[in-house]
């Protein structure tokens, strides 16, 4: 039993199957992160007017990861075109740069989530905030620069004084004053080193890594972030194995080889697609 | 029939080697769409029984609350610890085992309401069915992507597993209700992580993926699959109804997902999406970072659960539409109006959610746009309604079991429609909200309305599936009772709601008993009158699992001793499915199918003299010399 249409397009719909099931499927994932999108607005319109943060994240990175995937999309059309053409050789290298692009755009994301995971936020219980990094304290019990360290395990430390680098510019406009902190907003040019600070245990009402707990902004930035970086992932794994094994393909049914190229190009343009709204609305806005 | 088969057909004979596969790929991992509807409609039917006895349990707890539930109370300890089941202390000192906790009431609660929806009805409305049916219709030899479709019910099953499995984990299932509503959902049985919350997320985007590959490939199967002159306005109302409830599950399940997904980072990694500023629980406040938006859940949960209700209810459609122009011999009276009312359905669905809301201070504008989008779906559900209705006029009607099934439908979902009408008003809901009420009319739409429609198809595919009927007996007594005891246990409700007793209390409302000298002179207190209705509900829910048993055994007595079909097309249908050899094999049809006509040409002018039909696969030129060959349009005025 052979199902009809499979590699041929059926002549009054003019597709072939598998491009009708990822574009329905592309549907459903439009309002999967649609849902994700939405609820990010409603939570930032219902949030208590100065407490959203900002800046917090590298856009010159993020600039650069964008360039990488919007390059991804142009090497993902050209192998399809390569096929088109007949030309195998020249889909081999589109389809691997393909590949590396999505590598590197991994790579890139984890070295910025890495960076998030040992900068932190303290909440004084005389209402300031200030970013930096933890440099240890006095006693020596705290270790310089830890990943994941939170209000929790600094009280179970016993520790009296935290040390603190903090960032010269600073999102939110209640920190410690007459310090040369400039905020965000400000035309002030900040200065170029960290600023040391060192803190009470008693004053201090929490303290957070930029994690998902920190604040809501984090909370949206790491599902979403993520939710697209495992879709890249998937996504890599797929064009890898049509770029390796799979390309035997070409020899036995190359239309249906191109066919594949052709659905696993439209999915990879959709996951460019969502990365062209988040880095706007995280990164920029 | 002329259009039987016979296994020395030629290509029947070539199709043989399917049959080799061994026994993984032919009944475990199959991607044969009729084995995957079986499977669907199996494990689904197992799961209806699952949340059925939940319900006794429930009911048990209501009627007699924190009395021991007999006979079983003893093993439910056993299984669930002495911290769910209590002992009763008699007055001779004696510890009788099997008092319910409110928390496993709870867990039960939401539990059922989770099967019933996602592990029931939806797989077997859907995913047996659908699978079934739809490509037999639709004259195609399988689904676009098989092997999609078999992972398709393997996550489902795994879902399953994991939402059964929940029950026996530290702190049990999850008890925040069907509608797992934050920030309940996530300070609910905080002393356990994972929880069962937990695993309810984890079991609900298995499911959610299952619905997902299931609607991919039957929207693209209906697409793409149709054979030679099926064109849209000739495909069986059935197809239709499958057509729009794919859509359904492909738009509104991944808005839960994300909801499941944001839940998920509330529940382990300490997030607040849905957790407001300053939540204190138990005189300590929490220490998240608050901000979230606990009506953001209410939003995206209802977004999927709205349309989910038409998920429920437009299958059960499709098949009492199809069993009711069979057996009224008439053409469907008004088929094309059907099908636009049904894709607005499908459209109005997306855009009434927040009507299960008026009560969370959303605002009254929104309050306003809900209710009047509302009012606007109640018309096409009444157009389809009305169009079943009209068909019976004039019919010589077959009183067989799937057609009494299907007849009752149409009373019952009428009840649970019409009662759902105050419910979209604002201002008749706010005194409704959360009642019994609410619980009696969503229970008519699903269970006397789609449960009767989905056992009218069990009786009516059986033939197809199995190759012999189903014992009529047996059937008219399940009917008969089942129908008694479903509107004895919901009928009630209707009053129990409107003298104001919660649709969530733990005791059935005795804390609230006007007779009690507590709540003398409080206004709002409940009659014993209304309170002892529990008893009556109860028994009646009980005898309404007793009712069941007549069909269990019919089912398996008949896959093996039932009256053999007399030929491929028993209840002599129009539509394609019955064109193929019984049970079809493995491509289902033996000839390429060709619709040479619409879906319901009984009685029409021209059929032969000996019968009453003209199915959909007959060649014009094959009905000479009794009938009057047709136009290729198969225009009923050809005579």
């Amino acid at each position: 039993m052979d199902i009809p249409y499979t590699v041929k397009p059926r002549p009054d719909t003019g597709l072939f199957n598998a491009k009708v099931g990822i574009w329905l499927f592309l549907a459903s994932e439009v309002m999967l992160f649609g849902a994700l999108f939405s609820s990010y607005i409603l939570e930032r319109v219902g949030a208590a007017p100065g407490t959203w943060p900002q800046g917090l994240l590298n856009i010159p990175i993020g600039t650069f990861n964008t360039v990488v995937l919007i390059t991804s999309s142009i090497t993902v059309i050209m192998s399809w075109a390569s096929l088109k053409m007949n030309q195998f050789n020249r889909f081999k290298i589109f389809q691997g740069l393909t590949v590396l692009c999505a590598l590197a755009f991994l790579g890139i994301k984890s070295k910025e989530y890495k960076d998030k995971f040992h900068h932190y936020e303290i909440w004084t219980y005389n209402g300031e905030h200030v970013t930096g990094h933890i440099k240890g304290d006095p006693s020596g019990k705290l270790k310089p620069d830890p990943y994941f360290f939170d209000t929790i395990k600094l009280h179970a430390l016993g520790i009296e004084e935290v040390e603190f680098e903090a960032d010269p510019t600073q999102y939110h406009e209640q920190f410690p004053k007459d310090k040369g902190f400039v905020s965000l907003e400000s035309e002030k040019e900040p200065k170029h080193e960290e600023i040391p600070l060192t803190f009470k245990v008693s004053d201090i009402k929490r303290l957070s890594a930029f994690v998902p707990a920190h604040s809501t902004y984090f909370a949206c930035y790491f599902t979403m972030t993520a939710l697209h970086a495992l879709h890249v992932f998937g996504g890599m794994i797929v064009m890898a194995y049509l770029w390796g094994p799979g390309s035997k393909m070409w020899k036995t049914d190359p239309e249906r080889f191109t066919n594949r190229i052709e659905v696993s190009g439209l999915f990879w343009h959709f996951v460019d697609l969502v990365w062209i709204f988040l880095f706007p609305v995280l990164y920029l806005l | 029939m002329q259009h039987t088969s016979d296994a020395t057909h030629p290509e029947h004979a070539h199709d043989s080697h399917d049959h080799e596969l061994g026994f993984w790929r032919k009944y475990i991992f199959a991607t044969d769409h009729k084995m995957i509807g079986l499977q669907y409609g199996l494990t689904a039917l197992c799961f209806l029984m699952f949340g059925f006895f939940l319900m006794t349990l429930m009911r048990w707890q209501l009627a007699y609350p924190s009395q021991p539930i007999p006979i079983i109370g003893g093993a439910l300890q056993k299984m669930l610890g002495e911290d769910m089941v209590a002992n009763k202390i008699m007055a001779d000192g004696t510890k009788v085992p099997g008092v319910m906790s409110a928390d496993l009431y709870n867990a039960f609660g939401a539990m059922h309401g989770t099967i019933m929806v996602f592990l029931a009805i939806v797989p077997l409305a859907f995913g047996a069915f659908g699978n079934f049916v739809t490509p037999l219709q639709i004259g195609a030899p399988d689904m676009t992507f098989p092997r999609v479709n078999m992972a398709s019910y393997w996550a489902y099953f795994l879902g399953g597993v994991v939402m059964f499995y929940s029950f026996f984990i530290p702190g049990g299932a999850a008890k925040s209700g069907w509608t797992s509503y934050s920030p309940l959902a996530t300070i609910a049985d905080a002393a356990h992580r994972p929880n069962g919350q937990t695993f309810w997320i984890l079991g609900m985007v298995l499911l959610i993926t299952s619905s997902l590959l299931g609607a991919v490939n039957f929207i693209s199967t209906i697409i793409q699959l149709r054979a030679k002159g099926m064109s849209w306005m000739r495909l069986p109302f059935f197809v239709w109804a499958q057509f729009v409830t794919a859509f359904l599950l492909l738009l509104a399940f991944p808005p839960l997902e994300a909801a499941a997904i944001l839940q998920l980072m509330d529940n382990l990694l300490g997030t607040s999406f849905f957790l407001p500023t300053g939540l204190v629980v138990s005189g300590t406040p929490l220490p998240v970072s608050g901000g979230g938006s606990p009506l953001l859940w209410q939003h995206l949960f209802w977004f999927l659960a709205h349309p989910e209700v038409y998920v429920l209810i437009l299958p059960a459609m499709g098949i009492v539409a199809e069993i009711i122009a069979c057996n009224t011999r008439k053409p469907l009276w008004g088929y094309k109006s059907m099908v636009y009312s049904i894709l607005t359905i499908g459209f109005l669905s997306f855009i009434v959610w927040a009507h299960h809301m008026y009560l969370t201070g959303m605002g009254t504008k929104i309050s306003t746009f809900f209710q009047t989008t509302t009012m606007m779906i109640s018309i096409p559900s009444v157009i389809i309604l009305t169009c079943l209705f009209i068909s019976l006029w004039g019919g010589s009607i077959r009183f067989n079991t799937p057609m009494l099934f299907a007849l009752a439908f149409l009373p019952m979902f009428g009840i649970g429609g019409l009662t759902g009408l105050p419910l979209g008003f604002n201002a008749s809901d706010i005194y409704l909200h959360d009642t019994y009420y609410v619980i009696a009319h969503f229970h008519y739409v699903v269970a006397p309305g789609t449960i009767f429609g989905l056992f009218a198809g069990i009786y009516y595919w059986f033939p197809k599936a199995t190759g012999r009927m189903m014992n009529e007996t047996l059937g008219k007594i399940h009917f008969v009772f089942s129908f008694i005891f479903m509107n004895l246990v919901f009928m009630p409700m209707f009053i129990q709601g409107m003298a104001g007793m919660s649709r969530r209390m733990f005791d059935g409302g005795a804390t609230y008993s006007l007779s009690n000298p507590l709540n003398a002179g409080v206004i709002g207190g409940l009659s014993d009158m209304v309170i002892h209705l529990n008893v009556l509900i109860s028994h009646a829910a009980w005898a309404l699992g007793l009712a069941q048993i007549p069909f269990i055994i019919n089912f398996f007595w008949s896959i093996r001793h039932g009256r053999k079909v007399n030929s491929d097309n028993p209840w002599n249908a129009t539509t394609l499915e019955w064109a193929t050899p019984t049970p079809p094999p493995h491509g289902n049809f033996v000839t390429e199918p060709v619709a040479y006509r619409g879906p319901y040409e009984y009685s029409a002018p021209g059929c032969p003299k000996d019968r009453d039909f003209l199915a959909q696969f007959e060649k014009p030129a094959d009905l000479t010399p009794l009938g009057k060959p047709q136009p290729s349009q198969g225009q009923k005025h050809s005579s």
